[in-house]
């Protein structure tokens, strides 16, 4: 039964935004999009050192082989989505708008496992191994970070010496309009996540884990508060419908009421945050030896005929989701690659979905030109919605004036990039196009400094 | 007199002679020291203040230049030798004479070339563009056409032609004070050597991808075949990364690279045509030129074909007698 | 045009609803109560003065953007209208064409666009105009008609004084206060607006009904107007306990004169009033003190013009140094 105490919902007290949620694919169930002809897999779908290609061309390989290692220190493994012979190691067109290095697949007729892989449903739910076990089964299984941050898990779970967590925080907000990938995720693998959950916090050497999801999904609340009712280590806690609730800053101050020092990371107040679809994917690395090489994304827009939530081997050309939801349409006028505030829009259908690609979103062409830039009429908006306590307005004018000292004396870098203030600016002003280019430049003038 | 009147005048001017009498000592007292050829030096400067020398403006040049103990290496590119030379006289130093540099655009990618592959809507600056993709077209090296040199050029000396999407920098008005080559985040523009009656060749090209990939996306992209390496007597080329590169004081303008580049990348500036040269191997691409064929630029009408458009390489120079270009 | 390319900017793809534009409309129509209100009180001069307010500064700005700055002039974003009202609401509903004129050149030229135009001006423009006007015309400014008397004629109106300005004399005059305030208009009659005044000023109600528009349609937050009348009523209420045969009491105060039109409609204006929290209420506060000093302590009746441009001043001050707090500052406690 419910046993939620709710009084009130919590909520990240600085800022935000409420934009119309748009959650056309919320009551879509999961389905498994066909094997494409070829996968291109990019060797770099993460922070950090892209990975090495340890296989060759015309090479055949299993479907959750490892054909590129990691590559340092902050890397990851690749592996092969779909079984079938290596066409072609090489530069190819990716999100990033410049060619990088992908290995393409012509994939089998008949897909072939690598042995060991358990590629059943059934649920497995004694956790056997030890802590350090774990950790190198998420690294062997190259699982990053789902929700668009794509960063190293295994390295988000070795706690630097010197710090301590004592708590887990599984992001299951999807703050973003449109996107409900993590939302379906929630309601079909609630006991799979659940497993995840215990393992994470075995990896952290936790005791307690509490998972905060918006109040937008209030049957995937009920679902898994039913399913940890009588688990007192795992609570589910609601959130108010607020952008950027999913803010990793956000999400930790909202349920456990601590502020990340600007600069720091969640581990010095403690914490470490990982998403559903990450918690998933590690559930799936441990209990079932099966690496990443599948996601959910969601294929949604106003004008597309079936929005859906689409299961997806990595590396299928983002053309194929699109058909599968009903074909492009014709007043398409941007496509998305991630959600409406954060995603980034791309020109070519035929790249790949990577391992942080969370939903593809498809914009009619009257809502994809922005209205024309006016001057600044200090109304404050900006301020009053930025959820770091930044000046936008400030940090835009001082970046195209090029005085970067003001700029990141006015913590610049804080700034998590969320859109809100361009959002919510009367005057359509570039705020994030020009803090994005302040913060490159403040950057790369640190750099400078430290090096001398 | 009204002696209301009489009170306010003496009263404020005993105010304001007392108020004279402090800050005359004041400024006495706390008076700075400065070297008085600081000041001649800062006369003879040129006053722009563009940071060309690479000091924070005029006054701290000739601040470097009095304390240097040896200025052979300062340089002022907008007041030039003639400027340099006043300064060693003022300062009794020697000071090395310099070659004078222009900006060039290493990019010939103009709209006929390189086909769009996306409609960019975010903020009109060069560097946004680039940080969100390598530009809207196919080539992610090239120029990206919003500007950014334009709006850092301080001499007037640049602007954008319409016609192809690319800068063309006015080569008398041009003081190589390096603006535009740090404001542009494709690395574009470059210093180089005026040269000898202001000829110069370059490769007007960046692209570092494999020839069939760079040609597919750009006519006029450098392949990396190396046949301007083979035809190069001097040494002056080298290529990385399937991009080749003149060096600007090796070459000595004898132009058989040009002649041998099939897309032609490498561009010459203010040379004659050569009379056994059809027209038609020339790209349509409107070059820097001198400051009276400038103001004659009529716009290229992109619809006609290659041939059907004039030769346009001028001939233009100090002695030449010969003003009009063999037009068709 | 290629049709069949995809768009692509830098994130976010959305954006609300709300322009410049539109917010200028919100306050145009959270005006009209009032506006109406004051032509069935004053009659067709409150319309012309309001009209000509508006098309002067309009044209104004119009002329001044495209042949002096030389920039594509934006008449349609509304923010000129808004001007032009204003100082209309400011000003007595039978001030001479002329002068309306003046007055918007002043408010606009001067107080905006020889700032830069919209965005940039450090000082409320409308209120540039009506002090310019109040100091030069002194006689014209301070005619005020009596309500009802004058509605259908424009050149024979009957004016008296403000209540604030009866007051103001009479106590210099050594009359006493209690004998004062008989002779001016009960409370109620502040609320709804039948005593004389400029013509934006008199129904406190109507205005109050513009507030709540505003609020609704998140065009101002409540901070500035609710900060600046408590302050003028509660420093007012120290004076009046103090001794009530010399100092009205508060609720006078914020219903005589112009602090609610000035506390709701000019210390709000954006472009001139702080924009961190902590700015702003120290901004309010500033406006309600000198309000109420001007008009007890000072030579003139009415202090809010006064008291919203010296605050205007402040403003980058407050901008600069009161900055909002921010995530994750490092706090003293470990």
């Amino acid at each position: 039964m419910f046993m939620l105490l709710i009084n009130r919902l919590k909520t990240f007290s600085k800022g935000g935004i409420h934009p119309p949620e748009d959650k056309y694919s919320a009551d879509k169930a999961i389905e498994i999009l066909p094997l494409p002809a070829n996968v291109k897999v990019p060797i770099s779908q993460h922070i950090g050192i892209p990975a090495v290609p340890v296989v060759e061309r015309g090479e055949h390989v299993k479907t959750g082989q490892v054909i590129a290692k990691t590559g340092g220190f902050v890397s990851a493994n690749i592996h092969a989505s779909a079984s079938g012979k290596i066409a072609k190691i090489s530069e190819e067109m990716d999100t990033s708008g410049y060619r990088r290095m992908t290995i393409m697949i012509r994939v089998d007729k008949e897909e072939e496992w690598v042995e060991g892989i358990d590629t059943s449903n059934t649920l497995v739910k004694d956790i056997t191994f030890t802590r350090e076990e774990i950790l190198q089964k998420i690294l062997e299984g190259g699982i990053v970070g789902m929700g668009g941050a794509t960063f190293p898990s295994h390295i988000k779970l070795n706690i630097p010496r010197g710090k301590k967590a004592d708590v887990l925080i599984i992001n299951g907000v999807e703050c973003e309009p449109y996107l409900t990938s993590d939302h379906r995720l929630m309601l079909e693998k609630s006991e799979e996540l659940i497993i995840g959950i215990k393992i994470l916090m075995k990896a952290l050497g936790v005791e307690r884990a509490i998972v905060g999801i918006e109040n937008n999904k209030t049957d995937a609340i009920s679902k898994l508060a039913d399913l940890t009712n009588a688990d007192s280590s795992i609570s589910i806690a609601p959130l108010k419908v607020q952008y950027p609730q999913g803010g990793e800053k956000q999400l930790i101050k909202a349920l456990i009421d601590r502020e990340v020092p600007s600069g720091g990371l969640p581990i010095d107040v403690g914490t470490v945050v990982h998403n559903v679809g990450t918690t998933y994917a590690v559930y799936e690395a441990v209990q079932k030896n099966k690496p990443l090489i599948e996601r959910i994304v969601t294929v949604t827009g106003k004008s597309i005929k079936n929005p859906s939530n689409l299961l997806v081997r990595i590396g299928t050309p983002v053309s194929d989701l699109i058909e599968a939801a009903g074909g492009l349409p014709d007043d398409t006028g941007k496509v998305i690659s991630g959600g409406p505030m954060m995603g980034k829009a791309i020109d070519d259908l035929s790249i790949p979905v990577t391992k942080g690609t969370s939903g593809i979103l498809i914009l009619p062409e009257q809502e994809s030109v922005r209205n024309k830039s006016k001057v600044c009429i200090r109304c404050s908006k900006c301020i009053s919605v930025c959820p770091m306590g930044l000046e936008p307005f400030y940090l835009m004018t001082v970046t195209q004036r090029g005085n970067y000292e003001e700029a990141e004396e006015n913590r610049i870098l804080d700034c998590i990039e969320c859109g809100s203030c361009a959002y919510i600016c009367p005057s359509n002003r570039e705020l994030l196009d020009y803090i994005r280019l302040g913060k490159s430049n403040v950057t790369n003038i640190i750099r400078a400094r430290e090096r001398v | 007199m009204n002696p209301t009147i009489i009170t306010t005048i003496v009263s404020l001017s005993g105010m304001g002679a007392v108020a004279a009498i402090i800050l005359y000592f004041v400024a006495q007292k706390f008076k700075v020291e400065t070297d008085p050829r600081i000041d001649d030096v800062e006369d003879v400067l040129p006053a722009t203040n563009c940071g060309g020398c690479g000091f924070p403006g005029c006054r701290a040049f000739a601040e470097a230049l009095v304390k240097s103990p040896d200025i052979s290496d300062l340089h002022c590119p907008v007041g030039g030798n003639d400027v340099m030379k006043q300064v060693g006289a003022i300062l009794g130093a020697e000071v090395a004479e310099k070659d004078p540099y222009v900006a060039i655009v290493k990019c010939s990618g103009s709209f006929e070339h390189r086909k769009k592959t996306n409609v960019y809507d975010g903020a009109p600056n060069c560097t946004i563009a680039s940080m969100l993709y390598g530009g809207d077209t196919g080539c992610a090296y090239g120029c990206v056409g919003l500007g950014e040199c334009v709006d850092s050029c301080d001499f007037e000396a640049m602007y954008m032609d319409e016609n192809t999407g690319l800068p063309v920098v006015l080569e008398d008005k041009c003081t190589a004070c390096n603006a535009c080559v740090k404001a542009c985040p494709k690395d574009i523009m470059e210093l180089w050597p005026k040269g000898r009656k202001g000829k110069r060749i370059y490769v007007a090209c960046m692209n570092e991808e494999k020839g069939g990939v760079a040609k597919k996306n750009c006519a006029v992209a450098c392949t990396g075949c190396e046949k301007c390496i083979d035809e190069c007597k001097y040494d002056a080329i080298v290529i990385e990364n399937s991009l080749s590169y003149i060096d600007g004081e090796k070459c000595k303008l004898c132009r058989k690279c040009v002649d041998v580049c099939k897309t032609h990348s490498i561009l010459e500036i203010n040379f004659p045509p050569p009379k056994d040269r059809p027209p038609k191997d020339r790209p349509d691409r409107k070059l820097a030129r001198t400051k009276k064929e400038t103001e004659k630029i009529e716009t290229v009408d992109t619809g006609k074909s290659i041939e059907a458009l004039p030769d346009i390489s001028p001939n233009e120079n100090a002695d030449s007698s010969n003003e009009n270009d063999k037009s068709e | 045009m290629e049709s069949n390319l995809l768009t692509v900017s830098p994130s976010p793809h959305i954006h609300q609803e709300q322009s410049i534009q539109k917010i200028m409309l919100d306050v145009i129509i959270a005006m009209l109560p009032a506006f109406g209100f004051s032509i069935y009180v004053f009659g067709l001069g409150a319309l012309l003065v309001t009209l000509n307010a508006v098309l002067s500064a309009v044209l104004f700005e119009y002329l001044i953007t495209k042949y002096l700055l030389k920039k594509p002039p934006d008449i349609m974003d509304g923010s000129a209208v808004v001007t032009g009202m204003l100082l209309a609401f400011n000003v007595p509903s039978n001030l001479p064409w002329w002068i309306v004129v003046i007055g918007s050149f002043v408010a606009v030229g001067i107080g905006k666009m020889s700032f830069g135009g919209l965005g940039n001006n450090p000082f409320n423009p409308a209120l540039v105009g009506r002090v310019f006007l109040l100091i030069s015309f002194p006689v014209q400014m301070t005619s005020w008609p009596v309500p009802f008397e004058s509605r259908t004629s424009i050149t024979d109106i009957v004016t008296g004084a403000t209540p604030l300005a009866v007051i103001k004399e009479g106590l210099q005059n050594g009359e006493s206060l209690t004998n004062l305030m008989k002779e001016v208009p009960p409370h109620l009659d502040f609320l709804l607006g039948t005593q004389p005044g400029s013509l934006g000023e008199i129904s406190a109600l109507l205005l109050l009904v513009g507030f709540i528009y505003l609020l609704i349609r998140k065009v101002i937050s409540w901070h500035i107007p609710v900060i600046t009348i408590g302050t003028m009523f509660a420093f007012a209420g120290i004076l009046w306990l103090a001794n009530p045969e010399r100092f009205i009491d508060p609720l006078f105060h914020i219903l005589a004169g112009g602090a609610i039109l000035g506390a709701i409609f000019m210390a709000t204006d954006y472009v001139t009033s702080p924009m961190t929290l902590k700015g702003i209420v120290l901004y309010s506060i500033g406006i309600g003190v000198i309000t109420i000093l001007i008009r007890v302590f000072g030579a003139y009746p009415e202090g809010m013009s006064f008291a919203i441009l010296i605050m205007n001043a402040f403003v980058p001050l407050l901008n600069k140094y009161f900055k909002p707090s921010r995530f994750g500052e490092i706090v003293k406690n470990g």
